[in-house]
């Protein structure tokens, strides 16, 4: 079968994947932990517990504050010290939890054997009650509480269970190396987010830049198919390498051939997407009682001390996680939550990590400088970029001009933020920057406007 | 010869012809498809400013003119930018009382100089505020305060606002500040707020947004309201609250003497155009020495209870 990718757009930046040798290492418990009660897509939680409250690891420490939120559990055994603020990674305050570590105790029924459990519970409904209570979040950037994805609509049902392995941001390799070392855990959880679904066809997408992973996935999902049930349907797809394929609506794209309509959900098309992360969640959330208190962080960059795939307690300082990784050289000038294409720069290295960090790229002086903004002479560029089909260039005028009503006919709330019209741009202009703001206000009108209805 | 004439003569009739022909055809025109309109809406139009900058809540001066006209009283509208005086005319055109309104100015609210805020962190991106407070907290250590890239500079239509390069935060020139309110609608930070212009221009106010609690505010600037509450309780007007670990001072119960500014720990509140500088000892000591009194009033009343109370007994 050929390769396939997605239809339009997309750009070939260097994959950088410096940590990809790097086998996955647990590091030192921190001092103490700040656990952000907003870590996740939709309401804050609500905390449950107060200063000098004794907690163990994987106890719950807040309660989902509405329907599209999620629990959060205490990744550590300790003294709550403080329910509070702190500072996020950009400066701005969050609601959080500041526990003192002691040891490291687990809540009793928590399995912490390495066992593989393959056996899928019968009941789809209490393997979701069961990822519900385990507080899992969509561990492929946007932190969207899973259980809420895996309950369609009435009247829409899912065809297929998009795995997405893709990984397509540069330098991070936090799931390439989950698929090698816990890969029958992901064939297990994927088995299982499937029968939640109602048994579809499973597919786990990763780019064909990592062939070690795809061999990998492919003979242990030959190695439990003949377990049947929800284990007959999964296939171990490989994608052409391009940016953004790790996109929602893209990965749709490439796997299935559909298109997910503007202003329509994946599951309008059929189609549900997990991160191959959180199908790791989900095998420990469901098989092992283990809450998601901790997540792979690769620590990487040209000049960083050394390249590492780090096991982190949610929580856990940046500080704390850089120092595991040979700490921050002097020639370290800037600091990226995430990937260089969509990463967010940090300002606060005391800033915990949350369940969603997927890694830390720390990058030179030389790497960051921004070129001076030249004039756009209509090249297209960014628009033969655009992996949503908008017209960054138009868009970019109209955001300027504040011209919200055009902004929207121009379908800027579509935006996904990739940063390929940014990256392709031969004169520097910030357009992701520039769109990002007028996407948040034509969005803020939209919501405004269905409010008022 | 005579050819000639008559030419002369048929292309003279014929075009007067044509000429009457077309008049009587827009005559008809214009009274058939007449448009009703108040003449009043056009005068009130001629004695606005013509700034057409929407601080009156209307996209323009005659989208002003028609709702003043279409009004029952001139409660609900007023034009900012010409202020009484316009609105006196327009009163007088319509017929309608005018209710004065003190005259508004723009006031930033943040205190935080480059030398009393020192950056925290490089930013090399787009310079607008904007696109600054979307990617994050601000290069200082403070989350509220201004992020110097001059929105509300390009915001103001009157050339009233400019950066300061020595404190890098916005300067509003009174005199030609109109209140119009566009730099207050820019602001990301939300700093700039239209307070009344103050008899001779004299007011008081805090300049500062954080709220934060006071150590954090502390090692952010220091020159930030660290909410102490000092102000609260020195004021005798009941003009200053403290909410959120911020101080705000009522325009309208705030009688300008100065004292909170004296007591101000950080110097976080401002008076403007006071004809004297504040001698901020002097005040100081007026104030712990009426705070001693009451005290000793307080106590000697309290002593004058219990004896009568034991009286009783």
């Amino acid at each position: 079968m050929a390769r396939r990718t997605f239809s339009i757009g997309g750009i070939h930046p260097d994959d950088a994947k410096l940590s990809r040798n790097a086998a996955i290492e647990a590091i030192p418990l921190p001092s103490a932990v700040y656990i952000s009660l907003a870590q996740h897509i939709g309401a804050p939680a609500k905390a449950v517990v107060a200063p000098g409250d004794k907690v163990k690891a994987g106890q719950v420490i807040a309660e989902p504050g509405g329907f599209v939120s999620a629990f959060i559990h205490s990744s550590v055994s300790g003294t709550v010290k403080s329910v509070g603020v702190c500072k996020d990674l950009s400066g701005k305050a969050a609601p959080c939890v500041e526990i003192t570590v002691e040891g490291d105790e687990w809540v009793e029924g928590v399995d912490l054997t390495p066992d593989l459990v393959t056996d899928i519970p019968a009941d789809g409904k209490a393997i979701l009650e069961k990822i519900r209570l385990g507080g899992v979040v969509g561990l492929g950037g946007a932190t969207f509480p899973t259980h809420v994805k895996l309950s369609p609509p009435p009247g829409k049902t899912c065809e297929m269970l998009i795995i997405n392995g893709c990984e397509c941001e540069p330098y991070l390799t936090s799931d390439e190396r989950t698929m090698l070392e816990k890969g029958e855990q992901v064939v297990v959880g994927t088995a299982l987010l499937s029968h939640v679904l109602g048994d579809p066809h499973a597919v786990i997408a990763v780019e064909d830049n990592k062939p070690e992973a795809i061999a990998h996935l492919r003979g242990i999902v030959e190695r439990l198919r003949p377990l049947g049930g929800p284990y007959a349907g999964i296939e171990v797809r490989s994608l052409m390498k391009k940016y953004p394929e790790g996109g929602e609506k893209q990965l749709i794209d490439a796997v299935m051939g559909r298109q997910v309509k503007s202003g329509q959900l994946p599951i309008d098309a059929g189609a549900v997407v997990q991160n191959i992360c959180t199908a790791l969640a989900v095998y420990e959330a469901v098989q092992k009682n283990k809450p998601l208190v901790e997540n792979s962080v690769t620590v990487t960059g040209k000049g960083a001390a050394r390249q590492a795939n780090l096991l982190v307690r949610v929580g856990t300082p940046l500080r704390h996680v850089i120092d595991c990784a040979g700490g921050l050289p002097d020639s370290i000038a800037k600091v990226v939550s995430g990937g260089p294409m969509m990463g967010k720069a940090v300002v606060n290295l005391d800033a915990p990590t949350l369940k969603g960090t997927g890694g830390l790229l720390l990058l030179t002086e030389a790497e960051t400088r921004r070129g001076a903004e030249g004039s756009c002479i209509r090249c297209g560029k960014c628009a033969d970029a655009c992996p949503m089909g908008l017209e960054p260039f138009l868009l970019n005028r109209l955001a300027r001009a504040d011209r919200n009503d055009e902004l929207e006919a121009a379908s800027v709330q579509d935006c996904i933020q990739c940063g390929c019209c940014l990256y392709t741009c031969p004169a520097n202009i910030p357009l992701l920057d520039i769109i990002a703001v007028a996407k948040a206000r034509v969005l803020g009108i939209i919501k405004a406007r269905a409010a008022a209805k | 010869m005579i050819a000639s004439v008559n030419t002369l003569v048929w292309t003279v009739v014929i075009i007067t012809g044509i000429g009457l022909l077309l008049a009587l055809a827009l005559f008809l025109v214009a009274r058939r498809f007449r448009v009703e309109e108040d003449p009043r809406i056009d005068d009130v139009e001629h004695v606005m400013p013509g700034a057409n900058c929407g601080g009156c809540g209307f996209a323009g001066c005659r989208a002003f003119a028609q709702a003043a006209v279409a009004a029952e009283n001139l409660d609900s509208v007023y034009c900012p930018v010409g202020g009484n005086d316009v609105m006196k005319q327009v009163a007088a055109i319509l017929g309608h009382e005018v209710v004065e309104k003190a005259p508004m100015v723009a006031v930033v609210r943040c205190n935080g100089s480059c030398t009393a805020r020192p950056k925290t962190s490089v930013y090399d991106g787009l310079k607008s505020c904007r696109v600054k407070s979307n990617l994050y907290a601000g290069d200082t250590g403070c989350a509220y305060g201004c992020l110097g890239c001059g929105d509300c500079v390009a915001a103001c239509r009157f050339g009233a606002l400019s950066l300061d390069p020595e404190t890098g935060l916005p300067v509003v020139d009174e005199n030609k500040c109109t209140a119009c309110g566009a730099c207050v609608k820019t602001c990301p930070k939300g700093l700039i707020e239209l307070r009344p212009k103050g008899p001779r221009g004299m007011r008081q106010f805090v300049s500062c947004r954080n709220r934060d609690k006071g150590p954090s505010v502390k090692k952010a600037c220091a020159s930030a309201c660290i909410g102490c509450g000092i102000c609260q309780k020195t004021c005798r007007h009941g003009a200053v609250t403290v909410t959120d670990n911020l101080a705000y001072i009522d325009p309208a119960l705030c009688k300008l003497c100065r004292e909170c500014e004296a007591m101000c720990p950080t110097g976080a509140i401002h008076g403007v155009n006071f004809p004297k500088p504040l001698d901020k000892e002097a005040v100081k000591a007026r104030i712990q020495e009426r705070q001693r009194k009451e005290r000793e009033a307080a106590a000697a009343a309290a002593a004058a209870a219990a004896d009568n109370e034991k009286k009783e007994a």
